[in-house]
């Protein structure tokens, strides 16, 4: 028999081709006003550059766009289905008060070349959301410019690297813990340092004894995540500090898991002297099915120089202004000035909640995961004994002895109602489970979650080739991905089904 | 659950931060509010800001008529509160539609295929340079002037630290990159041509012409559209290699800068090359199509420092933005409009060219044209702010040589009278300058 879940049900979901396939001449869902120019010969306007036809491009009614999107999107799950546990992605709730203000008139259609005088509102926007992220993260100055978190770390390194060339000599190396997300040492590498790899102890904290022997002159920066991606709060993150500081290094905080600390403790104030924050994880605008996201940087005063350009200063008049006279800036790391629509998203968070709800929402993020993890231990292996954060990192040790790997539990979950956590990192844990809940979960979800995944685990121990198999109950079951790869077809074509 | 969980009290779960690094104050930042008051917070920044403005701005952010049917799917909780599709059986809505959105961009472009999306047209055009940089095996890059200045500055910043050295080209009278600069400066090192078209001053490039020249000294040419509206009724650049376009014009909010949605097209044989997530077509166990993110050896997650590039999060939301907008409009409607917003520019152009010097007059443009007055642009700002009308960019900044041009940009939510009133706003000055001018040389006759 297998077992059932209170949270899911299967129900009937519609099918929907592509766009191009329900396309058919004549079909408009468009309309513009008359002309009240005279019109113009392309011909003579345009000459051989002229575009005579846009091939493929579909041509479909009103209602069978909002029929083919909204069929698309009972596909998906999504926060406002349920818990979803992705360790690191810190999927919480996204309000729609944030979605609201984002569409107000004078904020949604402000041109990033209008005169200053009209666009204090956005540089007040700016200012303040600055102001609230300089103080959270216990830093002197930030630049709000990078689009997200990677952007952001390599904005990071930018700086750093412009750092040492002012004192002479722009180091070599990267430092980056093995248990860190591969945006670090993807990033390092973009911005042109060698990356040296940095072990973890038996704790799952930065091993102290083998930085002190790898840290030397040829070292800019060590990346670290704190809590790292076990959830685990690195302890001795201050002496870290002292180390990198003593031979002249900086150190970068991966602020990926900045949930775990907000309003609890600062960055600033245990040694690090930069760190990228992502907006769309711990200040809730949405992930959107994989971004926009937003990357701030904030910084020590030694680094404030070096901030890309430009900058929102108070003008002598009180008014709000962008200073492009910086001479020692890392330069532009992106057009204009970053994702604003996230900015307004991410301060509407901020202002709803306060000093105290920031507290609180850290506060019951860590209760959460650490409920999770008390209902889980003994049922699935915990490698790590470490108190968590935000976080709680399994592995799938018990169950790879029947040949269930962490993804087949995460594609059984899946039937369950819930989306999977997020399997095999990091990659110091083989086989991971990696479990974020996030302060949005209410109790009576939790139980939810722990009940399935107790579940799953008597199912490997009863059938674990029923697991295997899983999905059971999506539209589709697993897919052939070795196959997409080795014969990419990443656009459709007319005859191709 | 505390109990459950086996502690007396939260704070007991922060132990493992030591003490003297715990935070046991308030954060200085505003008070909780309430709903209403964070609405009425940010209608007062509106209001600060150019609420009720019209605008001849383009220069990168265009402001085009946004069908309502755009925020009412993506604001479906489905699409913006779902992740990135890594786990394809709970995500096939996000990969379908990205599915959809390579199709239309790569067949807008006329390339063979595009990613999911790129941050924006600045961080893509920089992406773009490094990926012709791993093709080639090359070190160096030829870039417009005519490229938008703040992507010169964004590919400026990269081109640096990967020590990949950048030589701008300058413009001819007709407002085209001066070809035979570009061809002195192309050298054995050089990976690619980087241009703009349009261009930042509105002007359409000779693609085929660039594109032999570029060719022949065995680099790539990587095209930059910043205007994606051209494409209704622009030849695409099919003779480049790589396209990196801003989709800014599908449909997503001018929004004071971003979020934007950049995108990079490019040709079958360099798609291992190409940086960014690719959703392509598969079938599940059963034989049904079904479609996931492929060919993720190329990305950070798995590669970590060899990856092609570190992006990780990308403009998903608004992809889906410009996907809908693409397929409202569809094969016909994106041409009509394209149509209009070419009719509104030729008429304004037209209007501007009887009392001030329209200049790169020579060559086709679409929807930007640039105005050469012999006032200050800034005060010619001035006067049309007293009529709610934000003028055209001055170029000072960003081109000292070309003085008091100004790029003025017309889409098809510019009406006649606006023009007519901006106009004749700025021929007042010029006719009083004139004027003046007269006068002095009288006086200076007699």
């Amino acid at each position: 028999m297998k077992h059932t879940t209170r949270k899911a049900t299967r129900h009937i979901s519609q099918n929907e081709g592509l766009i191009f396939e329900k396309s058919s001449p004549g079909k408009a869902a468009w309309k513009l006003p008359p002309l009240d120019v005279p019109e113009v010969d392309t011909a003579k306007l345009l000459g051989s550059q002229e575009r005579k036809d846009l091939g493929v491009m579909p041509e479909v009614s009103e209602i069978e766009i909002i029929r083919h999107f909204t069929r698309l999107s009972t596909w998906n799950y999504a926060i406002d289905l349920g818990m979803f546990p992705l360790g690191s992605c810190t999927m919480k709730y996204n309000p729609r008060v944030n979605e609201f203000v984002s569409r107000v008139e004078g904020i949604a259609n402000g041109h990033p070349y209008q005169p200053e005088k009209i666009s204090q509102g956005a540089l007040r926007i700016l200012k303040t959301l600055s102001d609230c992220l300089i103080e959270i993260t216990g830093m002197d100055a930030i630049t709000l410019q990078p689009a997200a978190g990677a952007h952001g770390e390599l904005t990071g390194l930018l700086m750093v690297r412009a750092y040492h060339q002012s004192k002479g000599n722009p180091r070599k190396k990267v430092l980056i813990p093995d248990s860190a997300h591969g945006t670090n040492p993807a990033t390092a590498a973009t911005a042109g340092y060698a990356v040296e790899n940095l072990k973890s102890n038996d704790r799952g904290m930065v091993d102290v004894d083998a930085l002190v022997a790898q840290m030397n002159e040829d070292v800019a920066a060590l990346m670290v995540t704190n809590p790292n991606t076990l959830g685990v709060f690195e302890h001795d993150i201050h002496k870290i500090a002292e180390i990198m500081h003593a031979k002249g290094g900086l150190l970068y905080m991966d602020g990926a898991n900045m949930n775990a600390l907000v309003g609890k403790a600062r960055p600033g104030d245990f040694g690090v002297d930069l760190m990228h924050l992502n907006l769309h994880k711990t200040f809730s605008t949405p992930h959107g099915g994989g971004g926009p996201g937003s990357g701030p940087v904030a910084i020590k005063k030694i680094l404030e120089p070096f901030l890309p350009i430009p900058t929102v200063i108070t003008k002598s008049d009180g008014t709000l202004g962008f200073d492009y006279n910086r001479p020692q800036s890392v330069g532009r790391v992106r057009a204009f000035y970053g994702n604003f629509g996230m900015f307004v998203r991410a301060l509407a968070y901020i202002l709803a909640n306060g000093p105290d709800g920031l507290r609180q929402t850290t506060e019951d993020a860590v209760l959460n995961a650490n409920y999770i993890r008390k209902g889980l231990e003994g049922v699935y292996d915990l490698p790590y004994k470490t108190p968590s954060m935000h976080e709680v990192v399994f592995s799938d040790k018990v169950q790879s002895k029947r040949g269930v790997r962490t993804m087949d539990l995460a594609k059984r979950l899946i039937d369950y109602g819930f989306h999977p956590y997020t399997t095999a990192f990091p990659l110091i844990v083989p086989g991971a489970l990696m479990i974020e809940p996030t302060e949005s979960e209410p109790k009576e979800e939790l139980d939810l979650f722990i009940e399935a995944m107790k579940s799953i685990a008597e199912e490997v121990e009863e059938d674990p080739q029923f697991v295997l198999d899983a999905p059971h109950n999506t539209r589709i079951s697993r897919l052939d991905e070795v196959g997409a790869a080795r014969k990419p077809i990443l656009r459709w074509k007319p005859g191709n089904a | 659950m505390l109990k459950a969980i086996g502690v007396r009290s939260v704070d007991d779960l922060f132990s493992p931060i030591p003490a003297e690094f715990r935070l046991h104050r308030d954060l200085d930042i505003p008070r909780q509010m309430a709903e209403s008051e964070i609405v009425d917070w940010f209608k007062k920044r509106a209001q600060e800001n150019a609420e009720g403005y019209t605008s001849f701005l383009g220069a990168g952010a265009y402001n085009h008529y946004r069908p309502v049917v755009i925020d009412a799917l993506v604001q479906r909780g489905e699409f913006l509160t779902s992740y990135t599709p890594y786990q394809a059986e709970f995500a096939q809505g996000t990969l379908q539609a990205i599915f959809e959105f390579q199709t239309m961009v790569s067949e807008l472009t006329g390339m063979d295929l595009a990613n999911a999306s790129m941050y924006d047209g600045s961080t893509g055009a920089a992406e773009a340079v490094m990926m012709a940089c791993r093709i080639t095996g090359r070190n160096g890059a030829v870039v417009a002037r005519t490229l938008h200045p703040e992507y010169r500055e964004v590919i400026a910043t990269y081109a640096a630290n990967q020590n990949i050295p950048v030589k701008a080209v300058d413009y001819v009278a007709s407002g085209r990159i001066d070809s035979r600069a570009l061809e002195a400066a192309i050298g054995d090192d050089t990976a690619c041509v980087l241009i703009q078209s349009p261009n930042f001053f509105g002007t359409i490039e000779d693609i085929e012409a660039i594109a032999g020249i570029t060719h022949k000294r065995g680099a790539l040419l990587v095209v930059s559209i910043a205007e994606a509206v051209s494409l209704g009724i622009v030849e695409p650049p099919r003779a480049a290699d790589i396209v990196s376009m801003e989709a800014q014009s599908f449909g997503v909010p001018v929004g004071f800068g971003g979020p934007y949605c950049g995108v990079l097209a490019t040709k079958d044989k360099y798609v291992r090359q190409m940086p960014g997530r690719l959703a392509g077509q598969t079938v599940d166990k059963k034989g049904k199509r079904g479609f996931v993110l492929t060919l993720a050896t190329r990305e950070q997650h798995i590669r970590r420092e060899k990856a092609t590039s570190n992006i990780c999060t990308n403009q998903a939301l608004v992809a889906l933005m410009v996907n809908i907008f693409m397929t409202v409009y569809g094969k016909v409607g994106l041409r009509e409009l394209a149509k209009q917003n070419l009719a509104k520019a030729a008429y304004a152009a037209s209007q501007f060219g009887k009392h001030a010097k329209v200049k790169f007059g020579s060559a086709p443009r679409f929807n930007e044209f640039v105005v050469e007055t012999s006032e200050d642009p800034y005060a010619i700002h001035n006067r049309l702010l007293g009529h709610k009308i934000v003028g055209g960019l001055p170029l000072k900044k960003f081109y000292p040589e070309l003085g008091n041009a100004a790029l003025w940009c017309c889409t098809e939510l510019t009406t006649r009278s606006m023009i007519d009133t901006a106009v004749g706003l700025t021929a007042d000055s010029e006719r009083a300058d004139r004027t003046m001018r007269e006068v002095e040389e009288e006086e200076v006759a007699r």
